[in-house]
Parts: C-alpha cells; sequence; structure tokens
C-alpha cells in the first residue's frame, strides 16, 4: 500500500488506538518557561514524575532579555518565570540550556542545531510554532500547557489523526537571494488563507522545496502554523542528512539511521492526499505583509488593496480587512514601497539562523540605517551568534547602525523588554503581524531578512530585487 | 476538572474572523506561573483604553452581557499562539461554551482540557444565534442548543463528550495504557 510520509511517522508512533483517536509515542519533548509552569506544578499537585527525562529538553527564550546577560533581569515577573524553568528542571531532572550556556537560544532553532531534532521522530513542544522541526521530516506538534503534562508524565499524545495536505512548489525561483523561503511560505499562506491548512498536516513537495538549504525549509514549516497546520513536513534527503552529521546529539549509530531513514521517509509514488494545492515559484516575489494576520499580504510592487478587492464578496473578510488597515494605519491604493517603517527587526524562529544573517548583512554591507529607524539583529541562538560574529557579521551590523543582541525570541512577541512602542512600524522577519503582537499598538510588516535589511538603509519598502545581492 | 453541566445564558456575539489568542491574552500578561486569574486580562487590548479605563464599543463593556457564559465567535477563532492562557481566560471570566464555525486546532483542544467547550455550527446558525437577543440553552448530553425552545442539534467527538461530561483526568487515562507504552517503548529506540 502506498503511504504519505506523514502517515508512515504517524503508524509507526500509534501506541494504542481508542474510540478514533490515538496515542502517539513522543521521541523529543522541548520546553520553555512560558508554556511549562503550570504544567509541572500539575505534577507535583498530582505526585507524578517525568517520565523520560532523557527525551526532554528545556530552554528559556521567549522572556529573556537580549541585553547584556551578565546585568539582573529587572522584570521581576520575567525573573521568576525563568528561575521557576530552572527550580523545575533541577527537580524533575531535566537537561536545561540556561541564560548563560552556550547553547541557550530560542527552542526552534536550538532544536535542529544540537542535532535533538530528527528526522522520522515525533516532536512536540509547547509552542505553535514547533512546526519548524518538520524541515527535516519530524512530525512536530504544538501544544497547549495541558499536553505538556499529559507528555510530561506519559510521554505521549492523544491525538485524533490529522488529514494529509500536499502543497507542491514547482519550478525555480527567479532571482532565489531575493526572493527567499520567507516569500515562498507568505505566498501560499496569502493564497490558501490563515485557516486554510486547518487540521491538517501540509507536506511540502515540489522543486522548489528541494532545492531549499535546510535552513530555508525550516522558515517554510515554521509559518504552517500561520496557515492553521497542525504540522509542516518536508522529506529528508542528502542535505538533512548532512546537516545533523555530527552535532551534540546526532545519535552514535548515525550511519545505521541514515540509511533507514533514506529508505522509509519518503511519500510513496502513487500515495494520496486529502487535499493538494500548486503554486509556482517563477511568479512569486518578495512579499510584504499589510495586516493582521499573515495572510494579509502583497507582492511589494502592488498597492495596499481595497476591502472588496480582498474580501472577494465575503462581507466578514471585507470587514476584517477594514479594521486591519484602521490599525495599520495604511490606506488603500497606497504603494507598498511607499510605507515608512520607523523600527526593523530581524530575528525570530522564522529567520534568525546563520544564513538569514549572511544574506541580510549583503543588503547592508557599507551602508548605513536611516538615521531615524532602529534597527536590531537579535540572532537565534547563541551558536547562530558565535558562529555569525566568527564571520565578522557583528561589525557590518553594528558599523551600519543595528543594534547586535543576545539570542532569544525578543521582539518577536515582545515579552521582553524589546517592544514597539504605540503607533510604531516595524519591518520584522518575524511570523505573525497580529494587533498588538510587538508591542501594543504597534505594527508589524512580515517580510524576509533580505527585504527588512534593505528596509532599515532605506526608511520604507523596496524591492529587493534591484539590488545586486551575489 | 468538573463535570460539565447544562448552560443557559445569553450569548455575547464577538463579531470578528480570525480572532487570535494574542488578542483573547495578549502576551505581557503570560508570564503568570499559576493557571488562575486570567479572567481580568482577557481581550485586554479591546476591552481597554488604558489601565482602568474601558472602551465603550467592545461588546464584553456592554452591560447586557455582564454574567454570559457563552461567547458567539466567527471563523477560525483561537488562531495562532498555543497559549492555553487564553482559555483560562475565557473561563476565569465566565465563558463555558464558545460557539463558532471554526477553530483553530490547537486552541480547540485546549478548550476540553479545561472543561470549555466548543461547538461548530454552520453559518445558518451562528446567524441566528448572533441575531437573538433570548437565553440560548447548551445540552452537551443530548448535544443540542436551544433558542427560544427550539433545539438546533450539534456535532461533536464522542471522547470530548465524555471527557467534558464525566470532568475525566486525561493523564490517568493514559496511565491505564502503562503497560502498552512500556512495550513501545521497549521495541522502538531513538
Amino acid at each position: 500500500m502506498s503511504n504519505t510520509l506523514f502517515e508512515k511517522i504517524w503508524d509507526s508512533h500509534i501506541v494504542v488506538d481508542e474510540d478514533g483517536r490515538s496515542l502517539l509515542y513522543v521521541d523529543r519533548h522541548l520546553v520553555h518557561e512560558v508554556t511549562s509552569p503550570q504544567a509541572f506544578e500539575g505534577l507535583r499537585l498530582n505526585a507524578r514524575k517525568v517520565r523520560r527525562p532523557d527525551l526532554t529538553f528545556a530552554t528559556m527564550d521567549h522572556n529573556v532579555p537580549t541585553s547584556d546577560r551578565s546585568l539582573p533581569i529587572l522584570d521581576q515577573t520575567s525573573s521568576m518565570q525563568i528561575k521557576t524553568l530552572e527550580r523545575n528542571c533541577k527537580e524533575f531532572g531535566i537537561t536545561l540550556f540556561d541564560i548563560n550556556s552556550p547553547n541557550q537560544g530560542i527552542v526552534h532553532v536550538i532544536g535542529p542545531e544540537l542535532g535533538i531534532t530528527l528526522p522520522g521522530t515525533t516532536i512536540v513542544c509547547g509552542d505553535s510554532h514547533t512546526s519548524t522541526h518538520g524541515a527535516f521530516g519530524a512530525l512536530a506538534f504544538g501544544i497547549g500547557t495541558s499536553d505538556v503534562e499529559h507528555v510530561l508524565a506519559t510521554q505521549c499524545i492523544m491525538m485524533e489523526k490529522p488529514k494529509t495536505f500536499e502543497i507542491k512548489i514547482q519550478g525555480k525561483r527567479k532571482n532565489p537571494h531575493a526572493v527567499t523561503a520567507k516569500d515562498i511560505i507568505l505566498s501560499i499562506i496569502r493564497k490558501i488563507g490563515t485557516a486554510g491548512g486547518t487540521g491538517t498536516v501540509i507536506e511540502y513537495r515540489g522543486e522548489a522545496i528541494s532545492e531549499l538549504t535546510m535552513e530555508q525549509r525550516m522558515t517554510i514549516c515554521n509559518m504552517s502554523i500561520e496557515a492553521g497546520a497542525r504540522a509542516g513536513l518536508i522529506a529528508p534527503d542528502e542535505k538533512t542528512y548532512q546537516y545533523l552529521n555530527g552535532l551534540k546529539y546526532t545519535p552514535e549509530n548515525y550511519d545505521e539511521c541514515v540509511n533507514n531513514w533514506r529508505e522509509h521517509l519518503k511519500t510513496d509514488s502513487g500515495a494520496k492526499f486529502d487535499k493538494s494545492f500548486t503554486l509556482s515559484a517563477e511568479n512569486i516575489v518578495p512579499q510584504v505583509s499589510w495586516g493582521t494576520n499573515p495572510a494579509m499580504t502583497s507582492d511589494v510592487t502592488e498597492r495596499v488593496p481595497f476591502p472588496d478587492e480582498y474580501g472577494r464578496g465575503n462581507p466578514e473578510e471585507e470587514k476584517g480587512v477594514t479594521k486591519a488597515l484602521q490599525y495599520m494605519d495604511l490606506k488603500s491604493g497606497t504603494p507598498i514601497t511607499d510605507i515608512i517603517i520607523d523600527r526593523v527587526f530581524i530575528g525570530s524562529c522564522t529567520n534568525a539562523r546563520l544564513e538569514d544573517l549572511i544574506e541580510a548583512s549583503k543588503v547592508v554591507k557599507g551602508k548605513k540605517v536611516l538615521s531615524r529607524v532602529r534597527a536590531m539583529v537579535v540572532p537565534g541562538s547563541q551558536l547562530v551568534k558565535k558562529n555569525a560574529e566568527m564571520m565578522g557579521l557583528d561589525k557590518i551590523f553594528k558599523d551600519a547602525g543595528f543594534e547586535w543582541r543576545e539570542s532569544g525570541c525578543s521582539m518577536c512577541l515582545g515579552m521582553n523588554p524589546d517592544i514597539l512602542a504605540k503607533g510604531e512600524r516595524c519591518a520584522s522577519t518575524s511570523n505573525r503581524n497580529f494587533e498588538g503582537r510587538q508591542g501594543s499598538g504597534g505594527r508589524t510588516h512580515l517580510v524576509s531578512p533580505v527585504m527588512a535589511a534593505a528596509a532599515a538603509i532605506n526608511g520604507h519598502f523596496v524591492d529587493v530585487r534591484e539590488l545586486d545581492l551575489n | 476538572m468538573k463535570p460539565f453541566e447544562k448552560i443557559k445564558s445569553i450569548a455575547t456575539p464577538l463579531d470578528k474572523v480570525n480572532v487570535d489568542t494574542d488578542q483573547i491574552v495578549p502576551k505581557q500578561f503570560l508570564k503568570l506561573i499559576q493557571r488562575t486569574g486570567f479572567g481580568q486580562y482577557l481581550f485586554y487590548d479591546w476591552r481597554y483604553e488604558r489601565e482602568g479605563v474601558q472602551r465603550k464599543d467592545f461588546i464584553l463593556n456592554d452591560p447586557a452581557y455582564k454574567n454570559s457564559k457563552i461567547l458567539l465567535a466567527r471563523d477560525n477563532f483561537g488562531c495562532g499562539s498555543s497559549r492555553e492562557h487564553a482559555v483560562w481566560a475565557l473561563d476565569d471570566y465566565g465563558f463555558k461554551v464558545i460557539i463558532s464555525t471554526s477553530f483553530a486546532d490547537i486552541f480547540y483542544n485546549n478548550c476540553f482540557k479545561n472543561g470549555i467547550l466548543p461547538i461548530r455550527v454552520s453559518d445558518d446558525i451562528l446567524q441566528k444565534l448572533f441575531s437573538t437577543k433570548s437565553e440560548i440553552e447548551v445540552n452537551l448530553e443530548k448535544q443540542t442548543i436551544k433558542i427560544d425552545n427550539i433545539p438546533i442539534s450539534f456535532n461533536i467527538e464522542p471522547h470530548w463528550k465524555k471527557i467534558l461530561l464525566e470532568g475525566l483526568d486525561d493523564i490517568a487515562m493514559t496511565l491505564q495504557h502503562e503497560e502498552q507504552i512500556t512495550k513501545y517503548e521497549r521495541s522502538h529506540k531513538i
């Protein structure tokens, strides 16, 4: 029988089937400070243990300041949450990459770079962007805190089997330095909508997906949740196996694992998906979001749409656009390239890996951030930061006037001091442009790292295809 | 978890599509380490002009809906972040039932884990609910929503129905499979 990659991973992790649902075994559980305290407290109240501390890894990323780490954390509630994670990890015997660890970073950046993320495994984390790990052919679900507690106690998760959704990106991108993985995923979300993937696991396929590097694939899978999907997957290949070779937690019998993965981890020809969507890579251009959800996005060459243009006869959607434009303080018909920005954020689990910083640095090198713009780079992890510094990227950014920060989630969600002031407009490489996401009253435009870098230099959006990025 | 009982209340109509969990409870309130006390932060930026000053035009601030236990929502309610704090805030505020045409997956799941009943209905039924001022009665046992004494039936996964009605602890339920979990662990190593 022909099966999809998803079905193979799902089937091989079933512990029990019950009432049309499956109890799945969880191979790796990633934990962070914001969605775990109540779960550990639940264990304590019921005198339960962590079943597999050896399969559980924790870090602190959402709350941590990105300024000087030798200074105390001023926000008392953040500090409390961080201390609580330290205490919980100690009490339950869980490996923690704490604020001073050379392996600290955004949970979805460190999982792959430490080799915790492996093909064919099931991974969960109390964070919706867990879908990132699907780039390695791992079935990775974001879960709520009650499920975090459930996984801590049982190493299993009870789920209804999602449907399968094939998204095929045919052909090749024209100008792959200017048209990035971020532009591919934003184009997809804009077409299928923020609920287009609800109830499904997406498998991204096609030439334009295979040609992506591992870090670019992570950007694609990361935003699967912005299309509402339970998870995103890309079948592993030689790039995947090469990337994971020799990392901190790569298995000792790696060659044997790879042989096994090569044989099994692919969708069989003739396997059927419940749903399919195809897009041509050649037509994709740099994207800029203008609204308050990631589907409210346009080509950089377009104008801010009118509500009826976007809503296409759906009155609820039209109302949504009117409200979004009001919040964003944008007028329909304004060219995207006329939108003036105040802030630039290069960071987040979507776009703060080494390649993202390399690509952005090419735009910035030898130039200056426009004087009224405040721009910052927040590397995804301490390892990304260290490697970038070895390449001298920190100097390029700092010379141009960017702030060069310590690693964390930072201004993607503004739980730490990095936030937008009311009314400020930001070109951001993050994943959500929801109202108030980067700070109450702040306005977010989602873009790729090169688009963000170019906006920092020019003070408005520019079509990066016009720049020399080679 | 407390068993779910019949709910009778007027319903608060939140007339907006794609309401994300960042709106349900903004990030500055995610730093608490308890599950309780989030009701005061529910829809914070929509409810308050600034600290202590309510926005008059937001539906939750209309005194008519003060004791409402049912929230009417539009498509894709609860999208975005997996934060269960959103459900804790709705629950703590007093909402026990949320009715919409569709919910985001993680949010939908989180509701049941906290004794909240999310109900999916068709566009027509939702429209009917949005236009009534009468009390609505939700009976999970019978799977009905009653408006003006006319019952409308709804579907729900049997597993979730049982968990809510009996107030079951799903960890304890899973631990009944201890033997199978151990067996799986022994035969699959990675």
